[in-house]
């Protein structure tokens, strides 16, 4: 319809009318627009093909079958893919993309504990306390975080002792240069079981708590649920767990001639990373639930304080609620950012996508176009979930319309 | 008895004022807060008397015989080597010896005046900047800046042009390699950034497509992934036999990822001008290209300066990023200087010496954002 509108208004003008003539520009300037980008696509891929061919690099993606042939840092994605030289370059892709949400993974939850912790003693009305937290807020995040790892990675393999020195906690964890060794969790057949049990508890506390806010919303009767819900999913696995006579044991680390053998290794990487991160990225976290905070109306805090509610009853039950509203949504994005940072690893060798895959697979076989491409589509697809799942809590967070 | 003389004002009484009072309501006004105030006393203690014992008290400062601005200062007889100097506290002398790689890199020795002149062509640029904030042709001053600067700075450092000897890229390092990173990427990504906000704005749909699939494309990956396809896969790109400096491929790479970051904090502006202006600009017959130039952009870009500045910031911090592909910017010399087989294993005293220098730098620029915020902000209440 619209189409046949501008073509029987066209028809009608004169040429410089059809010049001025603002749906005209406007189809022109598209269509140009995407030659020019298309143009720009076709000479680079052409481009693209001829260098491939002409510096005799293969295309497509069976590399991705074959050996690998080198050595990775022993850490969880090893384990967890029983890598040996031997394995895939597929089989590199996966180490590395475990070590990444790994390393995201714990980041994220140190991040969080000490971005909250900082936040809220930045507004405390305790003098030192507020300015050590102004402190460490202006002295970490002026800093590059490359930076920051590299010089927590150089502190932690200089002051930790040789192996053979190690500080040991009670002959079961022990720490020294080449990390910290922790009882290894061997689960025996059965343990499934349990694991199972944890789930259904999960799911029956969900259950029950639909249920007691049902009653809430309809009689007014509240009913305290921490207890029986704590009973679900910590209980229920217990009695599974001794019923099938505790399947599961650790293997403890022991002190050989020269290293530890045994046990799980946490390598200095991977602790100086995480700690970097989480040390950089809770500055940010801390402002924004300094924002948070600072966003909420000065009456509600006093109106807390006038109908007697204690300062920490005050914290949790008005501030702190309508400040997550304003401080969830930046919180998140830093997330993204945390996880996009760990690509830094590649610096220091510790083995996560960029690392393992993208640079030491990349010099192995000289495909970049494939691998960098791999690469990108899963931090593409990381911050995809991570945009959605912003986007659900900004659903829910919003108030309510009347 | 009437008084008519002024009674002098009585003092208030001691349980009110002083340092007593202060601990009590600042310290100590409840039994938590003084058992935070004795953890955060704590922590600092057995935090800054060892690190002031490092850095300063037990520190080796033997630089030998020093020559500032003509005049000798003796520290010691002889400049301590690494072994005289111990390992339990910093090692000076090792930045003294090798200040020059921080600062210049490989530069020439003997063309040495050339960064010196682009350092202090820097500083006059953030002075002038800084001081002509309500002059007339304050503007044009600062555009015609932003003009020469970098043309005169280019010349400067990497000669040619028949006037200066030529250095190459590959001897650029140091401190100079990281402002020439971070000022290239800044200016060349904003008015790409600027494009790419009004694109994303536009009411032409392939051209609002393309903008929006840019950013959140280069917004979703990190740095790197975008720095390893410049120094990999872009040469491939071109036609075969181009050769292709590595400096001038990182920097695409950074000017591509920042433009998109720049673009976000520029499209935030946009969106909060007014519906009024633009209509009015339409109204009175404004053309597309004079309505963002004369009404619509002056006024977006002054309120998103200090989210540009902010951004800027981020942009100075991954700039460090570069030494993954091989430039060796001020971060990658501590890395190659503690590798120097005499001073084997000072690297910690290297990393608090760059530490040092990116926190004074970032710390002054993001003092100066958060002016400019508390400035724009009183402009706007009224």
């Amino acid at each position: 319809m619209k189409q046949q509108n501008i073509l029987s208004q066209v028809k009608n003008l004169t040429f410089s009318e059809l010049l001025y003539n603002n749906e005209v520009r406007a189809f022109f300037f598209q269509v140009a627009t995407f030659l020019l980008i298309a143009g720009l696509f076709y000479t680079i891929i052409g481009n693209l093909f001829d260098n491939i061919e002409a510096r005799g690099i293969h295309t497509g993606f069976s590399f991705l079958k074959n050996r690998a042939g080198f050595d990775i840092l022993p850490f969880l994605g090893n384990y967890l893919q029983d890598y040996t030289p031997e394995s895939s370059n597929l089989t590199v892709f996966y180490v590395g993309l475990i070590n990444t949400l790994v390393v995201a993974f714990v980041g994220i939850i140190l991040a969080t504990v000490l971005g909250l912790f900082i936040g809220i003693a930045r507004l405390s009305n305790n003098y030192l306390v507020a300015k050590l937290a102004g402190g460490y807020i202006e002295l970490f995040r002026n800093i590059p975080v490359l930076l920051q790892i590299f010089f927590w990675y150089n502190i932690f393999i200089n002051i930790f002792p040789h192996p053979k020195k190690s500080f040991s906690f009670f002959e079961m964890a022990f720490l020294n240069q080449r990390g910290l060794y922790l009882p290894k969790p061997v689960l025996e057949s059965g343990f499934t079981l349990v694991i199972i049990a944890f789930l259904v508890g999960i799911i029956l506390t969900v259950v029950m708590k639909r249920y007691f806010k049902k009653k809430h919303d309809e009689t007014g009767v509240y009913t305290r649920t921490l207890g029986y819900s704590t009973l679900l999913i910590f209980g229920l696995p217990a009695i599974f767990f001794l019923l099938l006579g505790s399947p599961l044991h650790f293997d403890f680390a022991v002190l050989g001639k020269f290293n530890l053998k045994g046990g799980m290794q946490i390598v200095p990487e991977f602790i100086a990373l995480t700690f970097a991160l989480s040390v950089y990225t809770a500055t940010y976290i801390a402002e924004a639930i300094r924002s948070g905070i600072e966003a909420v109306d000065k009456g509600q805090k006093e109106a807390a304080a006038a109908i007697g509610l204690t300062q920490t009853q005050s914290l949790k039950l008005i501030i702190l609620p309508q400040a997550l509203r304003v401080a969830i949504p930046p919180t998140i994005n830093q997330y993204l950012n945390l996880t996009k940072n760990s690509s830094l690893a590649t610096a220091i060798g510790y083995p996560e996508l960029m690392g393992a895959f993208g640079g030491t697979v990349l010099n192995q076989v000289g495909q970049a176009v494939e691998i960098l491409g791999m690469a990108m589509l899963v931090y593409l697809f990381i911050s995809l979930c991570i945009s959605l799942l912003l986007n659900i809590v900004n659903k829910r967070m919003a108030i309510p319309e009347r | 008895m009437a008084v008519n003389e002024l009674q002098s004002t009585r003092k208030p009484p001691i349980s009110q004022i002083g340092a007593i009072v202060w601990l009590r309501t600042n310290l100590f006004s409840s039994w938590i807060n003084g058992l935070l105030t004795v953890a955060s006393l704590y922590l600092l203690y057995i935090s800054i008397p060892p690190l002031l014992d490092w850095m300063f008290l037990s520190a080796n400062f033997n630089f030998g015989t020093v020559n500032i601005l003509g005049f000798d200062i003796k520290f010691s007889e002889v400049m301590a080597d690494n072994d005289s100097c111990g390992k339990e506290a910093a090692c000076w002398p090792f930045i003294y010896e090798k200040i020059y790689m921080f600062i210049y890199g490989f530069y020439p020795r003997e063309e040495v005046w050339r960064p010196d002149v682009f350092y202090g062509l820097t500083a006059l640029f953030i002075l002038i900047v800084r001081l002509v904030r309500n002059y007339k042709y304050k503007n044009r001053i600062i555009l015609s800046m932003v003009i020469t600067y970098p043309i005169v700075s280019y010349i400067l450092i990497a000669g040619g042009f028949g006037l200066l000897p030529v250095v190459e890229t590959h001897q650029w390092g140091g401190l100079l390699l990281t402002l020439i990173i971070a000022s290239v990427g800044i200016l060349i990504s904003f008015p790409i950034g600027v494009v790419l906000a009004l694109g994303r704005q536009s009411d032409l749909r392939v051209i609002k497509l393309f903008s929006t699939l840019f950013i959140e494309f280069i917004r979703a990956v990190p740095l790197i992934t975008i720095l390893f396809m410049a120094s990999f896969v872009l040469p491939l790109f071109l036609e075969s036999g181009t050769n292709f400096d590595k400096l001038l491929r990182a920097l695409i790479g950074i000017a591509l990822f920042q433009a998109a970051y720049f673009a976000e904090v520029v499209r935030g502006g946009l969106q909060a001008i007014p519906k009024g202006q633009y209509e009015a600009a339409d109204a009175v017959g404004l053309s597309y290209f004079q309505k963002n130039a004369l009404i619509i952009l002056p006024q977006a870009l002054k309120i998103s300066i200090p989210n540009i500045v902010g951004s800027s910031i981020s942009l100075f911090k991954d700039t460090t990023l570069v030494l993954i592909i091989g430039l060796m910017d001020m971060l990658a010399m501590v890395n190659m200087t503690s590798q120097d087989i005499y001073w084997l294993g000072r690297e910690t005293e290297g990393y608090v010496f760059v530490t040092i220098v990116f926190w004074v730098i970032l710390y002054s620029m993001s003092r100066y954002s958060r002016k400019l915020e508390i400035r724009f902000n009183t402009e706007n209440k009224d």
